[in-house]
C-alpha cells in the first residue's frame, strides 16, 4: 500500500539533500545501474519508522566518510514500486528486504546491508557497517 | 534504538527480524508481529525443515544472515507449544 507523497517527502528529502540521486523509474534504474562502472550505492528507502528511521541518518554519516561510492542512488520500497523492482534485480542472491543499502562495483553486489542489521541498532552502529565497506572497495 | 518501543501498543519486538525455534525442530525467520496466547505471530517468514531441507540448520540461518530472508511464507503463526526460543536475526549464531 502506497503512502500519501505528502506523507513521505520528508524521508525523500532526507536522502536526496545528502546528494543521493532518486530513481523513480524502471528507465532511471537501468540508466543508472545498467552496464556500469565503478561503485555505486544504491539505499532502499522505506517508511518504517523503527528501521529507516534509523537508517536515513546512518547513511547521512557514512556520507562524510572518505572514501565513499562514485554514484549515490536510492528507490522507496512501497512507493517506487517498479523502480524498487527493478533495482532489486541488479542485487542478485541478495533478498529483498527495506530498508536496505547495496554497494555494487562494476555491477556486482560487493556489499549488502539488510534490514536486520539495521532494526534496533543506533545510526553510528549501521554507519560503521557502511565505511567498512567504503573503505574495502572504494578506495 | 535498543529498548526504544516505536509502534506504540506493541513489544519491543514487533517490527524485528527473529528466528523462533520450533519445539518440531523446524525454525522460522521473519519480522515478529506479536506474540498473544495463541502463539507467536510472524510476516515474510523463511521456514527450515531438518525432514525436508538439505542444508544443516546452521548453513541455512548463515545464508539467511548473510543473503538475506528467503521468504516463503507472507504471515504465518507458529503455535505457542512450538515456539521454543525467541532471538534476533542479527544476533544468532
Amino acid at each position: 500500500m502506497a503512502y500519501a507523497e505528502l506523507m513521505i517527502r520528508p524521508m525523500r528529502q532526507e536522502v536526496t539533500r545528502l546528494g543521493v540521486t532518486e530513481l523513480h523509474s524502471v528507465e532511471d534504474v537501468d540508466a543508472a545501474l545498467g552496464n556500469m562502472e565503478g561503485t555505486a550505492l544504491v539505499f532502499v528507502n522505506s517508511v518504517c519508522g523503527c528501521a529507516a528511521g534509523m537508517a536515513r541518518p546512518a547513511l547521512a554519516r557514512a556520507l562524510r566518510h572518505d572514501p565513499r561510492p562514485d554514484k549515490l542512488y536510492s528507490v522507496f520500497a512501497g512507493q517506487d514500486l517498479e523502480a524498487t523492482a527493478r533495482a532489486r534485480s541488479y542485487f542478485g542472491e541478495y533478498q529483498p528486504s527495506s530498508p536496505s543499502v547495496a554497494l555494487l562495483k562494476d555491477g556486482e553486489v560487493v556489499s549488502f546491508v539488510h534490514r536486520h542489521q539495521i532494526e534496533g541498532r543506533h545510526p553510528d552502529q549501521i554507519a560503521a557497517l557502511l565505511t567498512e565497506a567504503f573503505d574495502i572497495h572504494c578506495g | 534504538m535498543s529498548g526504544h518501543v516505536f509502534h506504540p501498543g506493541h513489544d519491543d519486538l514487533h517490527g524485528v527480524t527473529v528466528v523462533v525455534t520450533g519445539a518440531s525442530g523446524r525454525t522460522y525467520v521473519g519480522r515478529w508481529h506479536e506474540r498473544d496466547a495463541r502463539g507467536v505471530t510472524m510476516h515474510d517468514v523463511a521456514i527450515h525443515d531438518p525432514a525436508t531441507d538439505e542444508s544443516p540448520r546452521a548453513d541455512w540461518l548463515a545464508r539467511q544472515r548473510r543473503f538475506g530472508v528467503a521468504v516463503v511464507a507472507k504471515f504465518l503463526m507458529v503455535p505457542v507449544d512450538e515456539a521454543a526460543d525467541v532471538r534476533r536475526l542479527a544476533d544468532a549464531g
